[in-house]
């Protein structure tokens, strides 16, 4: 489901951009959840921002994750669970298939995981010929059709209601409907069959709680409820960042992701799961895993500059609000994590030379900050992976992107420095312009790298006389006079 | 701060090359306050378009050279709040690592102001005494709005303008597509953005859009001007110092 070719990148946007359901649907998101996040928050707690206590809980956590995710480890094996560090996703995928391959499971039903896609779980299970079916509406959706999430939150976003009946008829076998309930209904009987069959759950987790032990997964479907508890064997995903240290700081973060992901106080559903069913319970897996997933975070943690990045608590608000994401889609990314959180998150895990036009294709606008429940300045981090490439930086393994546009800054700032030389710039260039195809003085064409402005767009002719030179003028005839 | 009587201009480059009337206007409205005012002739740009692009070191030069510029004004306006941002916030980034430099940064980002900030939270002054006929709509610029945290001041300026009426658009805090090189190198994106916020310019009738950076604005314009749509674009600066 990785493609981060930037060449395609730009022809997926291209194509993205003139799909006006994808729109139409993403302006629901937009308007729905995006701008609601803010005021939620806010209700929270009018005095001061509860961002900022977010912002520190999580700083506190990931500074000290050595600690918290030991104790995670020892309280949850207390409670006679497995847990196993995976240092990359192929660790943790061998890891899956070996206890899939000790209960000889042939059916796995999943709760949503981002972290699965990241690590291409599903395509691993089915090629060791267990079946892997989603659980979560959304997720079944997209893999009935064959395709990858298109939102963190809300994998199946880019479809209508229409497009949905047309696959459950064609999928599924059942009468065409475009009536949501219906079509719930009709998703819900062909999973629990599932459900009630498989041998093994998988899930992610929203955060987990360091001092008691637990993962918490929050869903509005209930799916996770019997992905999690039905099958004999359950597993549960999770970043190596996504933990709370203590109960307290669970909850001050439980309160933001909910707020911040779909405009709730609380999800319908909150699941707390961390261990094996225990004598005398009457439900709830034989066997229980956890599986923390490093794949390149420890290389983020280690450097301060984007250990922020790491405190993203995954509830896609940013997209909500991203005007390029509401242009483009998910699927334009090429990565199971789209959108601001994406085009920082991407280049640091899959390179930063490869996935150049995720931190560059975005205007560094700002409204992702300001609806980040943890106060996350993504567009520093754009900013600074744009420096990364401008200049090249060993300890991230990148090259400098362009020779020609270094060279073409450096003689930039150094005509900049010099006002004589700016001025005698402006003045050949102002020359050149008439040279410059026009209408009504404005420019329609211009040559090289500059020519994507003039696609679509007129560009301004540089004025006869500079301020400056007006400026000097007036003062002369002030001091004449 | 005490209301200063004299004032150093800064005219960030675009104004300075392409749109010289709009420095001109915001040196009008600013006299009209019975302000002194300076031009120091060295100044050039700011060094955003490097920074934004990347090239950290090259911005640095830049920023640099307007601390040597500008050390000396006893206070700097500029009709843009993007460059008033670089200098606020980026320029401490560039300098994080020298100490003597970030020192030099600072004093010269705290006497650092955009346009209807320095007018409303310095001078204190919302009615300038300006008059234009016809109703408008505020577009707000991304780093004005979210990197200076000035919202109400342009708006509280607009209202007191004899014979404007201010129209409020549908998500005027969202970004047109601009985004420095962004714009000529991701046409396709920057485009489809820039549609977005032209459709809803429209919607509000008034066939005009105000805003406070030169950049957002020039942008707008461009497909404007291609597609020889009926908005007309101005700076709130030509607004202010409007007679008519």
């Amino acid at each position: 489901m990785l493609n981060q070719d930037p060449l395609k990148y730009r022809e997926l946007a291209a194509k993205a951009v003139q799909d006006k359901q994808l729109h139409k649907a993403l302006g629901k998101l937009r308007d729905k959840f995006g701008r609601n996040a803010v005021n939620l928050y806010n209700q929270l707690s009018p005095e001061h921002d509860p961002r900022q206590d977010a912002k520190a809980v999580r700083r506190k956590i990931v500074d000290n994750l050595d600690v918290v995710l030991e104790t995670l480890s020892t309280n949850i094996q207390a409670r006679g669970g497995h847990v196993h560090l995976a240092d990359t996703g192929e660790d943790a995928v061998k890891y899956c298939l070996n206890v899939a391959r000790r209960h000889e499971v042939s059916r796995v039903v999943k709760g949503k995981s981002m972290l699965s896609e990241e690590i291409h779980l599903n395509d691993a299970l089915e090629a060791a010929g267990i079946e892997t079916v989603e659980t979560d509406l959304g997720e079944y959706i997209v893999q009935l059709k064959g395709e990858a999430p298109s939102h963190i939150i809300a994998p199946a976003i880019h479809y209508t209601r229409e497009q949905v009946g047309e696959l459950f008829a064609e999928k599924l076998g059942e009468p065409y409907t475009d009536d949501p309930p219906t079509l719930t209904a009709m998703a819900r009987k062909a999973l629990r069959e599932k459900m009630l069959s498989a041998d093994m759950g998988i899930s992610g987790g929203n955060t987990a709680c360091a001092e008691t032990g637990h993962v918490t997964i929050v869903s509005n479907e209930g799916n996770i409820r019997m992905a999690t508890t039905m099958p004999r064997v359950h597993i549960v995903l999770l970043g190596i960042e996504k933990i709370a240290a203590t109960l307290e700081d669970h909850d001050i973060l439980l309160r933001m992701l909910t707020r911040a992901a779909a405009g709730q106080k609380i999800s319908t559903y909150v699941s707390y799961v961390g261990g094996p069913r225990l004598p005398g319970e009457p439900d709830g897996p034989e066997e229980f895993h956890l599986v923390l997933v490093d794949n390149g975070r420890s290389r983020i943690l280690a450097d301060p500059d984007f250990r922020e990045v790491l405190h993203c608590v995954r509830c896609g608000g940013c997209l909500n609000v991203c005007p390029v994401y509401m242009a483009i889609g998910g699927h334009s990314y090429g990565s199971p994590y789209c959108g601001p959180i994406g085009a920082v998150f991407t280049p640091l895990t899959q390179g930063i030379n490869t996935c150049h036009h995720l931190c560059q294709g975005e205007t560094l606008c700002g409204a992702c900050k300001q609806v980040c429940p943890v106060d996350n300045d993504l567009p520093r981090m754009l900013s600074l992976l744009r420096s990364k490439l401008a200049d090249g930086d060993k300890r991230w393994d990148v090259r400098p992107q362009s020779l020609p546009t270094k060279l073409a800054f450096g003689a930039w700032s150094v005509v900049m420095r010099h006002r004589g030389l700016y001025d005698a710039m402006s003045l050949l260039a102002e020359f050149c312009q008439r040279f410059l195809p026009r209408k009504n003085g404005w420019i329609r064409r211009l040559p090289g790298p500059l020519g994507g402005w003039t696609r679509g767009r007129d560009f301004p002719p540089l004025a006869k006389k500079s301020f400056a030179r007006r400026w000097a003028r007036r003062d002369t005839t002030r001091r004449d006079a | 701060m005490t209301k200063p009587k004299r004032v150093t201009l800064f005219i960030q480059c675009i104004v300075d090359s392409c749109f010289p009337e709009v420095g001109e206007a915001m040196v009008k409205v600013l006299e009209r306050q019975g302000l002194t005012l300076d031009y120091p002739p060295d100044q050039t740009c700011c060094g955003q378009p490097a920074f934004n692009a990347g090239y950290r070191d090259e911005a640095a030069r830049l920023a640099l050279h307007y601390l040597d510029v500008f050390e000396h004004a006893e206070v700097i306006v500029c009709p843009s709040g993007s460059c008033v941002n670089m200098v606020r916030h980026h320029y401490m980034e560039l300098f994080a690592k020298d100490p003597r430099l970030l020192e030099r940064a600072k004093r010269v980002a705290a006497k650092t102001f955009e346009f209807t900030e320095f007018l409303v939270d310095v001078l204190g002054v919302t009615d300038v005494g300006a008059t234009w006929n016809g109703a408008v709509t505020y577009h707000d610029s991304c780093h004005l709005l979210r990197g200076l945290g000035v919202k109400d001041q342009p708006r509280a300026l607009l209202s007191k303008v004899r014979g404007l009426t201010l129209v409020e658009m549908t998500r005027s805090d969202e970004c047109c597509g601009f985004g420095g090189t962004f714009s000529a190198k991701y046409p396709e994106i920057s485009e489809a953005l820039l549609e977005t916020k032209l459709t809803n310019i429209q919607a509000t009738g008034t066939g005009a859009v105000v805003g406070c950076d030169m950049g957002c604005l020039m942008h707008m314009q461009g497909m404007i001007h291609r597609r020889e749509l009926p908005i007309s674009v101005h700076h709130i600066a030509e607004i202010l110092a409007g007679e008519k």
